[in-house]
């Protein structure tokens, strides 16, 4: 068994990257004859939407696998602190207003929702410090974002609003652009670079609470970093392509074997193989045969993620038992 | 020296004053809900004072930087809870975050701290495969690789048999012997009779007695906290509790 998985993900993504972009509803063989609009169809569609997958597939599977660290739970995911349904809801409202139209307003909406989860979750949980207060105040979070917008569903103005807002909270990465890229890139990385400070607390975290602080782990700044990484990757994540579940879940556990298990261990290899989910599943759900469409890629992923999920807590059971 | 002046922490602990010197083995004990382990968290900076104060070489810890605190006091909660199924190295090395050295140094540290608590064997071993001796050793040794001038542990023997708690506190002794500041919570009154050279008696928040464990430990004094009729039988050093 190896012990550095990093090298061999690194190999996949290189390898993935680019047949990725040949594969599609019109497939594009390079050795080929040649393909009317390849051009277009390579700069202006599949590769910012191979960039998103490997942007927002980093985020997450990085994002989980602290989660997992922070909460010292395997079964953690970036979901819990309740940023993904304040981020949805934002970017309801932004289709409940109609505006969605103007490109920039869903994904403002969206972060406006994730920051406000933020500040919530600061205000409820921040002085303390304490993990369980935290992730209790983030479940509060995200119930109370998922009826508000199961309200504004429900108060929709028109049936087109009504599909949209059905339609998209089902992520996706199709029809996405640059434009989505140079939002979420930044933001992404920012993330990414908390979580990298937070790393050798999430370490210490393990042997405990007192013990982390007896190691000179300062409980409120790790609270500050986990906020804000959290809040850039899945706010970003949710603001350009939907709700994409399970990856944060399911990505740690695949690269854990492989590390020496800390948490700071299994941050790298879970972003490069969050990246390499997420853009052979959004490939996969673009070359699928299936009436009416594509299948969009967070229903995808919940039904893989689901089953594993289920798997998991069936194999946890039998080592408490 | 390691103090405590006029330590109070509401609802836990009563104007303790304590002065703790480095090179010897100092034992905190007490019925359960004595304060024994808030005393202890306190001694390592953990918790807020509500009053007075606790001391490093006349330095208030509060005003210690957390990592330059971490360098100087190890300690080891009651829990023993290790969230990952770490390999002991892995966890030993946890053991090296307060410091900022290089591989080289860490790497000799948590050799160090595995040689002393003798896992070399066991060294690349998953904690899940250990047993609770082994386990309590390298929890031990990953308070070591700090190489702290004070270890604090709470109840580092509790989960032992006999022969592994008289391993490890002879471990702790020859620690102590080094020039190290050793404080533990124990439980067992003759372990601390015969293996600390100070001994602090906490009942209810408050300091009873301290001292030499003859005095600290005398049969008065296990009367009174312990509503015991006890008394020591066999040599020192060799001593039981016949009640």
């Amino acid at each position: 068994m190896t012990r550095n998985p990093t090298a061999i993900l690194l190999a996949a993504l290189a390898l993935a990257f680019p047949l990725s972009l040949f594969a599609g509803q019109v497939w594009i063989d390079p050795f080929g004859p040649p393909v009317p609009n390849a051009t277009a169809i390579l700069m202006e569609l599949r590769l910012p939407r191979a960039l998103l997958a490997l942007i927002l597939g980093s985020g997450l599977g990085a994002a989980g696998a602290a989660m997992q660290g922070y909460l010292r739970n395997p079964l953690a995911d970036p979901g819990l602190f309740g940023i993904a349904p304040a981020a949805a809801l934002g970017a309801v409202l932004s289709f409940y207003t109609g505006y969605e139209s103007q490109a920039l307003t869903l994904p403002l909406f969206a972060l406006v929702g994730a920051a406000g989860a933020m500040t919530l979750l600061a205000l409820i949980a921040g002085r303390s410090g304490g993990i369980a207060l935290f992730t209790l105040a983030g479940m509060m979070i995200a119930s109370l974002a998922g009826a508000l917008t199961s309200l504004a569903i429900s108060l929709s103005p028109n049936p087109f609003a009504l599909s949209e807002i059905v339609t998209w909270l089902m992520g996706a990465l199709a029809d996405r652009g640059w434009h989505e890229v140079r939002l979420a890139a930044p933001l992404t990385l920012l993330g990414l670079f908390a979580l990298w400070r937070a790393a050798p607390a999430l370490d210490a975290l393990a042997l405990g609470e007192a013990a982390a602080r007896s190691l000179g782990v300062d409980p409120a700044r790790l609270l500050g970093l986990m906020v804000v990484a959290i809040g850039l990757i899945v706010g970003s994540g949710v603001a350009v392509a939907g709700m994409i579940g399970f990856v944060g879940l399911m990505v740690p556990h695949f690269v854990r074997p492989f590390t020496d298990q800390r948490p700071s261990a299994t941050l790298l290899p879970s972003a490069l193989a969050g990246a390499l989910l997420l853009l052979v599943a959004d490939c996969l759900c673009r070359i699928l045969p299936l009436q009416g469409g594509e299948l969009r890629l967070g229903i995808a992923l919940s039904l893989a993620g689901a089953p594993f999920f289920l798997r998991l807590l069936l194999k946890l059971r039998r080592e408490l038992a | 020296m390691l103090e405590a002046l006029g330590l109070t922490i509401a609802h836990r602990l009563h104007e303790v004053t304590v002065q703790l010197r480095s090179g010897r083995v100092t034992a905190i004990v007490g019925p359960n809900g004595a304060g024994k382990s808030t005393l202890l968290a306190a001694l390592a900076g953990l918790i807020q004072p509500t009053s007075g104060a606790v001391t490093l070489t006349s330095h208030p810890l509060t005003q210690l930087p957390p990592q330059e605190r971490a360098r100087r006091i190890g300690y080891l909660p009651q829990s023993g809870e290790v969230a990952w199924n770490l390999a002991v190295r892995t966890l030993v090395g946890l053991g090296r975050l307060p410091h900022r050295t290089d591989a080289a140094e860490n790497y000799a540290a948590v050799a160090d701290a595995i040689a002393t608590m003798q896992l070399e064997p066991l060294a690349d071993r998953a904690l899940s495969t250990l047993s609770g001796g082994e386990r309590a050793r390298a929890l031990l040794a990953r308070v070591l690789a700090t190489r702290p001038q004070w270890i604090l542990a709470d109840e580092p023997l509790a989960a032992l048999d006999l022969a592994h708690q008289q391993a490890l506190i002879r471990r702790l002794r020859d620690l102590a012997q080094e020039g190290r500041g050793v404080v533990l919570v124990v439980h067992d009154l003759a372990l601390a009779m015969n293996h600390a050279d100070h001994v602090l008696v906490l009942d209810r928040g408050r300091l009873i007695a301290q001292g030499p464990p003859q005095d600290a430990l005398s049969e008065n004094v296990i009367a009174k906290v312990w509503n015991l009729n006890a008394s020591w039988l066999g040599q020192p050093g060799h001593k039981a509790l016949a009640l």
